[in-house]
């Protein structure tokens, strides 16, 4: 039952990518202290963003995994993103 | 034939299943950040007060939390595979008081509202406006369901837990371990999305 998912991640990877977020989540809440307005909404969820894509492809082996994995979460942000966005055009412009 | 020896596992269909899983997990968060979005940009002002009132100190120290118990059972996957059985028990042993650690923080963050009359369907609540029961509403309900699969990945894991100790689990059938990862790490990434949406942008 040996295939190619016996890939091992190194102990390393995972403190660095773990390091790294914390950085960004200090990061966030540095910069929302400072910043004013919409600037404030797009910093904080691009960061979020960032950080998802650390989480997903390092602590969720997508990197690793099959591509069709990745395929299918790509299309449910899709759907969850073009929802979020339909939504919005209707309470901007009703 | 060494056929008849050996039992029938698909260790890729159990992690699609998992996956298909986390996506209903995703929509039913995913709607939502929609009513979030809805509601915030109907009342900007109200929302903006509302989320001054939230502690930015517990809310990151909670992130914190969240990614370390994150790294720690993901870290437990490269144990169990290196054969490291100790150290992979110790990984979830971590994972799991950090997680309990993040509810604790959570007792007290919500018993501090409460005390100040501030919770869903409170009266001091409803004077202060339609806005800030809004903002309150979707800060217990989205908080305390986030909350709510703290404590099913707490179980999940502890199960897991049981289950190397009992050698069910080991480097060569380790699919629950990785599924039970992948559920916490999703608990981490709604948790990245809630933790700016509630206590950042204010």
């Amino acid at each position: 039952m040996t295939n190619e998912k016996n890939h091992i991640i190194p102990y390393r990877t995972f403190l660095f990518v773990l390091a790294g977020l914390i950085l960004l989540t200090l990061t966030s809440v540095a910069l929302t202290q400072i910043y004013l307005g919409t600037m404030t909404i797009i910093i904080a969820l691009l960061i979020a963003a960032v950080k998802s894509s650390f989480v997903l492809r390092i602590f969720m082996h997508l990197k690793f995994e099959n591509k069709m994995f990745s395929l299918m979460i790509i299309a449910v942000i899709l759907l969850i993103g073009s929802v979020i966005f339909i939504t919005l055009l209707d309470y901007l412009y009703r | 034939m060494s056929l008849i020896t050996e039992t029938h596992r698909d260790d890729l269909a159990s992690k699609t299943g998992m996956w298909l899983f986390l996506f209903t997990e995703m929509l039913l968060f995913g709607g939502l950040f929609i009513v979030y979005s809805v509601y915030r940009f109907r009342n900007p002002e109200a929302f903006h007060q509302a989320a001054h009132e939230l502690s930015v100190f517990i809310g990151t120290a909670n992130t914190i939390i969240l990614l370390i118990s994150s790294s720690t059972i993901a870290m437990s996957v490269t144990a169990i595979q290196k054969k490291n059985k100790k150290l992979a028990l110790l990984l979830l042993g971590i994972t799991i008081l950090l997680g309990v650690a993040f509810l604790v923080n959570k007792y007290f963050e919500w018993g501090g509202h409460i005390k100040e009359h501030i919770y869903p369907g409170s009266s001091v609540l409803a004077l202060r406006g339609q806005g800030d029961v809004l903002f309150y509403g979707l800060y217990f309900f989205m908080t305390g369901l986030h909350a709510l699969h703290i404590i099913i990945g707490l179980v999940f894991i502890g199960f897991i837990t049981v289950f190397i100790i009992k050698d069910k689990i080991d480097y060569s059938n380790f699919a629950l371990l990785e599924n039970s990862g992948l559920y916490w790490h999703l608990v981490d990434l709604i948790w990245i999305f809630l933790f700016p949406l509630f206590y950042l942008i204010t």
